[in-house]
Formats: structure tokens, C-alpha cells, sequence
């Protein structure tokens, strides 16, 4: 369990970063390492270079930027979960971080991190895709912004270009006044590796009609994915179109057959999972005690 | 890599390989064994240690990323040479531990936890310790050992700090003293100051 030999680098800017990167197809960024240094120690990666960009400033912190909150890419997980900003204005990923790791884990890794590990059964990465996030990635001498639904491409697979480096994650912030937000997740112990996980956000009108409605899942196909729930706008949510949705949206879904589950039980427990999820959404912006399972 | 830490108070430096992970540093380097190596790739938590007051997994960090970090580990953590911190006594006192690999790691997780607040509910140690795995003693002493120490901590009326105990023996640490272990010699560190 000790990893191979590596160069270590700390840039002092995102510019030198890219740079580095750019210089070298083995080099590899490392900021929390939760992901990577377990990896490393396994031998199942052996860069030559590792470029820390933990202590870079202009990675970290969560701001709002017109209509959106900015979550800097090395901002730990832990300091997105305590942050008020990010409980008032993307409650969802408020509810979905308690499971990402343990605490101690938690104090290390980044949300940037988490998305670009791309793990098909990681929460931050269904969060940014159940609410059309954008990646925005810093290259040598620009910047892109790539949809989150995108920018996965399979298990840990991702779209990031050779000395490209994630610079922040934009996630939407939903004007209405109602929103409830739902989310749930199966594994084995408690904070490994989702089964089935799925994250919901509604709003509601004062008569308590769908506005608007965004559904995820995790784990169950090789990448995070974004269900069709288009029908259930305008209706107003009751149990019966809930299940109906979920099931139309579910039906053709392609799910992993492992070790750990099989493919018809990863589909049906992501129909419980994504209806109670969307139950929780709907009670939440209906006025009702969010819900989720404390953590 | 030359590297400086400050290690329960005490400024340590070493030389370190890249691919020397904080856990390591602290065992070989630092000669401070009390950290525990358990599966060494962040599934147990046997490992954990304080960085900045927060509990991590010191094997999941290089030990060149923790430059210029204040680190805690369990010898840091009792008021003085010998004695034993609140949460340490009651893990003896409730039978919190059978093997005592986990301890340290539990220990130091308790304490960051009850640094941040002594009312604290059966979940939130649940929470906190989720990280730690204990194969004999079931979890129901640990927990009652965090409960049992966050009661007394409460009814001392001390004021919660040492987020880095000072502790200054002859040595810097309560750790073997340089030239004690025949493996201090070898060492690439410089040892505790």
C-alpha cells in the first residue's frame, strides 16, 4: 500500500497549472486526494507528476453570480456543507453532501474533486447534473463551461482536455418561492457507494401546482443521469401521477449488473427511491418540514 | 522535499519523499506511533489525526501537502506527560476499547468533536465517528465512552481550547526520545525538537 514514486508540484497560480499540465500527458492534479491517493496507494494510478492545486486562492470559496452560485473547485466539502449560502440557494446539494464520505473525509475532499472523478455513483456529480450545473474548467490561456450532463461521459470518464484543469462548478439558483428538494440513497454501509441514489427539486405555485421539476439518479447506469419528468408540470403532484412519472421515466433505464446488485434491483429501487425523493420535494416546497433522512 | 510541520505544538521538520503519506512521516520520521497504519488506502480511520484542529485520515495526505499544517495526534492530546485527557479516561473507564488499534483514531475523532461542542447527541457521535471502524467492541462503549466524556466536559466548566495541547517534555513529545530506539538513528527526520 505504498504508492509509486512521483514528482510533486505546487504552482502558485492556475495559469502555471494548466501550464504543467499541458507539459505532461502523466501528470495529475491533486487537491483533497480522497479519491486519488487511495489509487495511488493501490498502484492503480501512477503519475509522474503530481500538481497540488489545494492552496491555490483563486480555486476556493462559493459566491453567487448573476442568477447562480459559484462553487470554487477545491472548496472542501465540508465548508460547502456548513455554508449558508449553499443551504438557502441550492438546497439540494445541501441535502445530498452529508452522504459524500465521512466527516473526516469530508474535511479533505473538494467538490471539484468529486466531479472530476466522475464516480457513476457519487452524489456531488447527480447533483450537478439534476440541476443542469455548469463545469467551468480553466485551460493555458482560456476558459470553458461545459453542461454537466455533458461533461460525463461514462465511469470515471469526463470530457476534461489535456491541461484543462476544473475551476469551479455554476450551479442554477431557481427563482421561485416554493422549492422542495428531496434526497435518498441506498448502499451497503453507511457513506459507501451508492447503489441507487436520486436527488429531486420542485416548485410549486400557492395552489400547489409543479412549476418546475428536475429528477436524478446515481449509480444505476455508468454515469449520473437526468430522468424526464416533464409530465408532471402543471399537474399537482399526487401520489398516483408521481409513481406514473417515475415509472415512464424509469422504464427504459440501461442499469449496472455487479457484484454488489443486480440490474432489475438497481431499476427497482431506483422507482422507490426517485418516487420518494419527489414526494419529499413536493411536501418541501408545499410548506411542509423538509424532510430528507437526517444525517 | 524538506517539510515543516508543527506537530502537537512542537516545530518538526524532515525531509521527506513525495510519496511519503503524513501517516508514515509521523511513524518513521517523527517516531510518533501512536498514529496506527491500518488499511492504509482511507477505509478504516485508524490513522486519523488532527490537521488544523479537524479530524483527516493521515494516510489519505502526503506528507509534503501537510507543510506548514498544525497536526495533532493522540500523544498531543493529554494535558501533560503521563496524565490522560477527559476523553482517553473515559475510554478506560467504559471499556471503550478491546484491541486498542482504533483508539487513537476514535479518540482524536471524539475530540475534535467535542471541541466544537459538549452537547452532543448519540447521532452526532454516530455521525462523527461514521468514519472509524472498530472490529471488537461493537461501537456501544465507544459511544458511550464520547457521551460519558462530553457529560464530564460539561460539568467541569472549563473552557473548551487546547486545540494543540502544549506539551513540552524533555523530548518535545511523549514519544521514545531520540537515540532510544536503534531505529531513531536511521531515520531521515530530525526527529522531535
Amino acid at each position: 500500500m505504498k504508492p509509486a514514486p512521483f514528482d510533486y508540484v505546487r504552482p502558485d497560480s492556475l495559469v502555471e497549472a494548466c501550464e504543467l499540465l499541458a507539459a505532461d500527458e502523466d501528470a495529475r492534479v491533486i487537491a483533497g486526494g480522497q479519491t486519488l491517493v487511495p489509487m495511488l496507494a493501490m498502484r492503480l494510478a501512477r503519475p509522474v507528476r503530481l500538481i497540488d492545486i489545494l492552496r491555490l486562492g483563486e480555486l476556493t470559496g462559493i459566491r453567487e453570480d448573476s442568477g447562480s452560485i459559484i462553487v470554487g473547485s477545491t472548496t472542501r466539502q465540508a465548508i460547502a456543507l456548513q455554508d449558508p449560502l449553499i443551504r438557502k440557494s441550492v438546497p439540494l446539494l445541501a441535502l445530498a453532501l452529508p452522504w459524500v464520505g465521512h466527516p473526516p473525509t469530508r474535511n479533505r475532499g473538494t467538490v471539484g474533486g468529486s466531479i472530476a472523478n466522475a464516480d457513476p455513483s457519487a452524489e456531488i456529480p447527480l447533483v450537478a447534473v439534476t440541476l443542469d450545473a455548469a463545469i467551468e474548467a480553466a485551460t493555458p490561456d482560456d476558459s470553458v463551461s461545459t453542461p454537466a450532463d455533458d461533461f460525463f461521459i461514462g465511469p470515471m470518464l469526463t470530457t476534461i482536455g489535456m491541461g484543462e484543469c476544473i475551476s469551479a462548478v455554476r450551479f442554477p439558483v431557481w427563482t421561485y418561492k416554493r422549492i422542495g428538494v428531496g434526497f435518498h440513497e441506498i448502499s451497503a454501509r453507511r457513506s459507501d457507494f451508492a447503489f441507487v441514489s436520486a436527488a429531486a427539486q420542485i416548485a410549486t405555485d400557492e395552489e400547489g401546482r409543479c412549476l418546475e421539476a428536475a429528477l436524478g439518479i446515481g449509480g444505476v447506469g455508468d454515469r449520473p443521469l437526468k430522468l424526464d419528468i416533464s409530465s408532471l408540470l402543471g399537474t399537482r403532484l399526487d401520489a398516483k401521477s408521481l409513481t406514473e412519472a417515475v415509472m415512464a421515466a424509469a422504464i427504459d433505464l440501461d442499469a449496472t449488473d455487479d457484484l454488489h446488485a443486480t440490474a432489475d434491483y438497481r431499476r427497482r429501487v431506483a422507482v422507490a427511491l426517485c418516487t420518494r425523493a419527489l414526494e419529499d420535494a413536493r411536501d418541501g416546497a408545499n410548506g411542509g418540514e423538509p424532510r430528507g433522512v437526517a444525517r | 522535499m524538506k517539510i515543516e510541520l508543527n506537530i502537537n505544538g512542537v516545530h518538526c521538520a524532515s525531509d521527506v519523499e513525495p510519496r511519503t503519506t503524513l501517516l508514515d512521516a509521523l511513524r518513521d520520521d517523527f517516531l510518533l506511533t501512536g498514529t496506527h497504519a491500518g488499511c492504509e488506502h482511507g477505509v478504516c480511520g485508524a490513522c486519523t489525526v488532527l490537521l488544523d484542529g479537524e479530524p483527516v485520515r493521515s494516510c489519505l495526505i502526503f506528507a509534503v501537502q501537510a507543510d506548514g499544517y498544525e497536526i495533532t495526534t493522540i500523544e498531543g492530546i493529554a494535558t501533560s506527560p503521563g496524565e490522560l485527557s477527559v476523553i482517553q479516561d473515559a475510554f478506560c473507564e467504559t471499556h471503550g476499547m478491546q484491541c486498542g488499534y482504533c483508539t487513537p483514531g476514535m479518540i482524536l475523532t471524539a475530540h475534535a468533536l467535542l471541541e466544537r461542542t459538549h452537547d452532543v447527541s448519540r447521532e452526532d457521535i454516530v455521525e462523527a465517528i461514521s468514519g472509524n471502524i472498530c472490529r471488537c467492541t461493537g461501537y456501544g462503549q465507544i459511544i458511550e465512552a464520547v457521551e460519558f466524556a462530553a457529560d464530564r466536559l460539561k460539568k467541569s466548566n472549563a473552557p473548551r481550547r487546547n486545540k494543540t495541547a502544549k506539551i513540552r517534555s524533555v523530548g518535545g513529545h511523549d514519544a521514545p526520545e531520540r537515540g532510544i530506539l536503534e531505529a531513531a538513528a536511521d531515520a531521515p527526520g530530525t526527529g522531535p525538537r
